[in-house]
């Protein structure tokens, strides 16, 4: 008979063990090719030292870099500022009853659980020269011509959208869990008190729905920082770096040029840069939660 | 008063309408182009639902059925469905072991696993790359470009959101249970046949469904470290873009046909997904 931690660590071993092998080790192996210059393609295919952090010298001075990670943070406050301001809307709105709620509201699911490569997809089909008919409807209602294959800023605000119309329920649906949970008393009193509907939102139904805000901000920024696939359907990151955000950055660098050195303190610092934001994110809901104890 | 909430109605349906449209119409437009030929996607779009008289079937026939998409659509339902057993399996096993056992450093483990799901998948491509393809090698054998790599690389975002999702309901069935069927002998097996899987078997079915729906849906790992014989759907969705002259009847089949096992568990586990997907963040 085996002693009581003893078996507790035989279940999680597996886990452990493929994590490690999975997540810790590829972030240690990068950590050191990062050290190195590497190009397989190369003359000499072997790594080279150039002294040390060489590559971060050169990232920090690298514009295309900084200006993608710039990119996807600008990126990431767009569609949470948007997202979340709509989605406080809907879920609001569900909590009345209106005819046909419960299907919209399963409609306004349906995007939630399309991959994002499909959904780069349907965007394309739907807004391609040529054949989508958005380019077609506003060029014909509106004299708007959308061809975000050449127009730098209509390709950042066409990821933006699709962005949005993919993402949007999900803020909805996590806000409408964490409203249909509030207690009710306060309103209740609110209400003797005699105050209006924006008072009792601004006042009680805001302050009560922080920590559950705070939890879906964590989530989406977190999710928008890493967007790869959708924009790579869409766009390919272009056109020139109009949607280059750092994750096709990386890849275009790495598996396109063969950069295996820097490429790999590319992905260093975009970690890096992605935990900072998680760190002081995850302090804030941390105070918070002190605060309220 | 009457009058004004009757008022409110009318423009609360108005703009969920308005929403639903928003929501289908690109979708509606996909499903359209699967059933054209490409002469009828020629010039200006028709919008009217002609799939009702004609459907060119070709577009799904010649991928699907002579084309290489069968075998991308078989390597998919494979990868996804021994990643959420595997899945599944595995993250019971940890979340009884934190859940139930005091061990030292369960928080900080529990932390860690988290930890892999929010990282960047972009940063680790090349580093999981070369780990696959130079140093994972047993005699000619590579994990790159296999089925059993991907299996056990989605592991690492999947078995922390199915850990996060379980503790809560393993956490809930009273630790008295399993001490009184030890006291009568029961070993841990038995624990797990007769307690733990039969009283969370929703929350095991949802989180296998949504871990299911997570492999299936993945493409930037599956497109970086497979080539020709572990390639899944999403991927061959991808090899669209870069061929030149698009056919845009048979991209919005294949789109389609991925599609589909998201509509299914949509239909199967609408309450869930929301709860799952928020990581049961919500509740804490």
């Amino acid at each position: 008979m085996l002693s009581k931690n003893k078996t507790g660590w035989l279940l999680l071993s597996p886990t452990i063990l493929i994590l490690a092998l999975a997540g810790l080790l590829p972030f240690i192996y990068v950590l050191y090719v990062g050290f190195f210059q590497w190009n397989p393609l190369a003359v000499d295919p072997s790594l080279q030292f150039e002294g040390f952090a060489s590559n971060y010298r050169r990232l920090i001075f690298d514009e295309v870099f900084l200006e993608s990670i710039w990119r996807s943070i600008k990126f990431s406050v767009v569609t949470l500022t948007i997202e979340l301001s709509l989605g406080f809307i809907l879920a609001l709105s569900l909590l009345s009853s209106f005819p046909l709620k419960s299907f919209f509201r399963s409609v306004h699911t349906l995007p939630l659980v399309i991959a994002p490569i499909v959904v780069g997809s349907i965007f394309k089909l739907f807004t391609v020269q040529g054949l989508g008919p958005l380019p077609h409807i506003l060029k014909d209602y509106f004299g708007y011509t959308l061809n975000y294959g050449l127009n730098a800023d209509q390709a950042f605000w066409m990821i933006v959208i699709m962005d949005v119309w993919h993402w949007t329920p999900f803020v909805t649906l996590t806000l409408l869990a964490g409203l249909s949970a509030l207690p009710q008393d306060p309103y209740e009193s609110a209400k003797i008190d005699g105050a209006n509907n924006f008072q009792i939102f601004t006042y009680i139904t805001i302050p009560m729905m922080v920590p559950v805000l705070i939890v879906v901000i964590f989530i989406r920024l977190m999710d928008s920082l890493k967007i790869v696939d959708e924009v790579w359907m869409l766009t390919g990151g272009g056109p020139g770096y109009a949607t280059r955000f750092t994750g096709i950055h990386i890849w275009k660098e790495v598996f396109e040029k063969r950069y295996y050195g820097l490429g790999s303190a590319m992905s260093i610092l975009y970690l890096y840069i992605t935990i900072v934001i998680c760190w002081v994110l995850y302090s804030v809901m941390v105070a918070r939660g002190k605060n309220e104890d | 008063m009457k009058t004004k909430k009757t008022f409110s109605k009318i423009g609360t349906t108005f703009l969920w309408s308005l929403l639903t449209i928003i929501t289908l119409f690109p979708i509606y437009w996909m499903v359209l182009v699967s059933t054209r030929t490409p002469v009828e996607l020629f010039g200006k779009p028709d919008l009217s639902p002609t799939f009702f008289q004609k459907v060119h079937w070709k577009n799904f026939t010649k991928p699907f059925l002579d084309g290489i998409y069968a075998d991308y659509l078989f390597n998919s339902i494979i990868v996804a469905t021994s990643n959420a057993a595997l899945v599944t399996i595995l993250a019971l096993m940890a979340t009884y072991a934190l859940s139930r056992f005091k061990l030292p450093g369960s928080e900080s483990i529990f932390f860690w696993t988290m930890t892999n799901r929010m990282a960047p998948p972009a940063a680790f491509l090349l580093p999981l790359f070369l780990l696959f393809s130079t140093v994972f090698k047993f005699g000619d054998f590579t994990l790159f470009d296999t089925k059993i790599g991907l299996i056990l690389l989605y592991c690492v975002f999947n078995l922390p959101f199915a850990i996060w999702l379980l503790k809560g309901i393993i956490d809930g069935i009273p630790k008295e249970l399993d001490e009184a069927m030890i006291v009568d002998g029961a070993n841990l097996f038995t624990i797990f046949r007769k307690l733990i899987i039969p009283l969370a078997a929703p929350g095991i079915a949802v989180t296998s469904l949504l871990s299911f729906l997570f492999a299936w849906n993945e493409y930037l790992l599956a497109s970086t470290l497979t080539s020709v014989y572990a390639r899944t759907i999403p991927t061959g969705l991808s090899e669209f873009v870069t061929t030149t002259g698009t056919n845009w009847g048979t991209m919005a089949a294949v789109a389609l046909v991925s599609m589909l096992p998201a509509l299914l568990f949509l239909f199967a586990v609408q309450k869930h997904i929301v709860a799952g997907l928020t990581f049961g963040a919500v509740k804490g």
